[in-house]
């Protein structure tokens, strides 16, 4: 063959390699763009529906049997008082685990046991938490219904998520920082609350709030917890009734009257921005205080 | 301090009197082993005080498991195992009873990769300060001055000692902001390992001449695998290969006699 035969076959088969280049960057973008499609359509049928009905006693009314005036107040204030004792157990119980696996714990079989059990445990249905927790706290320690049966039981859920997400935040200190403390004579204590949790502070918070607002969005384990449908009144202390968000919707959607739909709808909205709170909290907390190492 | 009660405190401080050339570290018979993988196969080599001594070899022969056994940082690398005596000042760093944070206080460190905290620079040089001692505000601003001093530092940062943070310096500054961070805890021993292979050749030259000023108190070892920086800076060498000394002694005689035929092969660039 001649060299020019050489370079001219090599030159046909570049564009063969660059058209493959495109096709699969037009691949990705095709895929991209399909989740985003989804959650558009999503956003415009909830929007279509519920926009007419997002009006303020959607959020000071209690649940009603006439739509116009049937609101969320004890369903939000359930959903906000849930969520934020279940934080108070989740976050330092994930992110103290979390410590000892990575910082503490000797490594051989019984860590890696522990490290693939809590990996399960993420990905266990939360239909089955809701089982444990009316078991265990509703039953069990007589707590009923409670606000705190709820929250313990959520916690128990989010669990596996935050320590997850806690142990990926204190694994990206690097172990150069973490020498560097030693080399100067500091404890294995002092690097922990000198360092490693200071740098991973950003991250563990992050990851901590992306599981909260999973847990927010949960709805499977409460009803199975036997949580309320109906609660016209605010929870006042840990052992009262409540309901939350998710399982008023749920309530309102099973409903006959299409009116109620609608109701629904103005419900979810009020969800998304409840959850749109959280993850944008996540987002701000991680841009303004990562460290780039 | 007074100077009789510093003595008392810490007695090591009134071995500084004593002539330079004296051993302060011992290795003896020194085995490390990576798992199953041996790593230092029988080191034994005195250092002297107050030198400089270097330790040379190619990739993987195990000069910095060697300064890292000195200050038993390798004990934090899971599945390493030691064997053989580190003495210090007589002392076996190994023996039951020694805590490996009282050795790191004693025989400080300074890494590959320029490793500063992401704090401020005043916190950078205050926090091995303040992890061991209870300082007032113008003692803690004293030391962590004349550590920046030390490392010729100072005038570079002075203006924003605190709003400035250590990651923000550059390669060079970040290499002697860490070397004032270890100074700043007065050890006797500063290991060095391959302090400028991450720098460039005027930040590598300002460091030279710092570790030139610093051997007047301290007693330095430096890894390097960059000969002629070990044939500039240290009064002592050691050759290792294969986690093996091959040689070992005054840099003059390493570089122009040296007795083994490995050593003159390595120095002379035939391989490594």
């Amino acid at each position: 063959m001649t060299a020019v035969a050489v370079e001219q076959r090599w030159r046909r088969r570049l564009e063969r390699r660059k058209a493959f280049g495109r096709l699969f960057v037009a691949a990705c973008q095709a895929a991209t763009l399909l989740g985003l499609v989804f959650l558009a359509v999503l956003l415009v049928d909830v929007v279509r529906d519920g926009a007419g009905y997002l009006r303020p006693e959607r959020i000071t009314n209690f649940p009603s049997r006439f739509p116009q005036q049937a609101g969320y107040a004890s369903a939000l204030v359930g959903t906000l008082y849930v969520a934020g004792i279940m934080s108070l157990i989740a976050f330092p119980v994930g992110v103290a685990a979390a410590v000892y696996l990575e910082e503490y714990a000797p490594p051989g079989r019984l860590t890696r046991l522990l490290e693939v059990n809590i990996a399960n445990l993420a990905a266990v249905p939360s239909v089955l938490y809701g089982l444990l927790g009316l078991e265990l706290f509703v039953v069990g320690m007589r707590m009923g219904k409670s606000v705190l049966a709820g929250a313990l039981t959520l916690a128990l859920l989010v669990l596996p998520l935050t320590i997850l997400s806690s142990r990926e935040a204190i694994r990206a200190v690097p172990f150069s920082v973490r020498e560097a403390a030693y080399a100067l004579g500091a404890t294995r204590w002092q690097v922990v609350r000198h360092h490693v949790l200071p740098y991973a502070a950003p991250g563990i918070l992050t990851g901590t709030i992306l599981s909260l607002s999973r847990a927010v969005g949960e709805t499977a384990p409460l009803i199975m917890l036997g949580a309320l449908q109906y609660v016209p009144f605010l929870p006042r202390g840990v052992l009262d009734y409540f309901t939350v968000l998710p399982i008023q919707i749920f309530n309102y959607v099973s409903l006959p009257n299409p009116e109620f739909h609608r109701v629904a709808a103005a419900g979810i909205l009020l969800l998304l921005a409840v959850l749109l709170a959280l993850n944008g909290t996540a987002i701000w907390l991680r841009n303004r205080a990562r460290i780039r190492w | 301090m007074d100077a009789a009660v510093e003595a008392r405190l810490r007695p090591e401080v009134v071995h500084r009197g004593v002539a330079p050339g004296i051993p302060v570290l011992g290795v003896e018979d020194l085995r490390v082993w990576y798992g199953a993988q041996p790593a230092l196969r029988g080191v034994t080599l005195e250092i002297p005080e107050r030198r400089i001594t270097a330790v040379i070899g190619p990739s993987g022969c195990g000069k910095s498991t060697l300064v890292r056994a000195i200050n038993r940082m390798n004990e934090l690398i899971p599945g390493v195992r030691t064997e053989g005596r580190v003495l210090f000042r007589g002392q076996d760093l190994y023996g039951p009873g020694v805590d490996p944070v009282e050795v790191r206080l004693r025989i400080g460190m300074v890494f590959q990769k320029p490793n500063p905290f992401p704090k401020s620079v005043y916190e950078n040089v205050a926090f091995g300060l303040r992890l061991h001692r209870r300082l007032g505000r113008r003692e803690l601003d004293e030391r962590v001055e004349r550590a920046l001093r030390q490392a010729a530092l100072w005038d570079e940062v002075k203006d924003d000692l605190h709003r400035k943070s250590g990651l923000e310096l550059s390669g060079g500054q970040q290499q002697r902001l860490c070397i004032a961070r270890a100074l700043a805890v007065e050890p006797e021993v500063l290991l060095l390992d391959e302090p400028c292979s991450a720098l460039d050749p005027i930040s590598t030259a300002r460091i030279e001449a710092l570790m030139e000023g610093l051997k007047r108190d301290y007693t330095l070892v430096i890894v390097t695998h960059n000969m002629q920086q070990a044939a500039r800076v240290s009064d002592f060498t050691a050759f290792l290969l294969d986690g093996e000394l091959v040689e070992f002694g005054p840099t003059e005689e390493v570089f122009t006699r040296p007795r083994d035929r490995r050593t003159e092969d390595y120095i002379t660039g035939r391989f490594g």
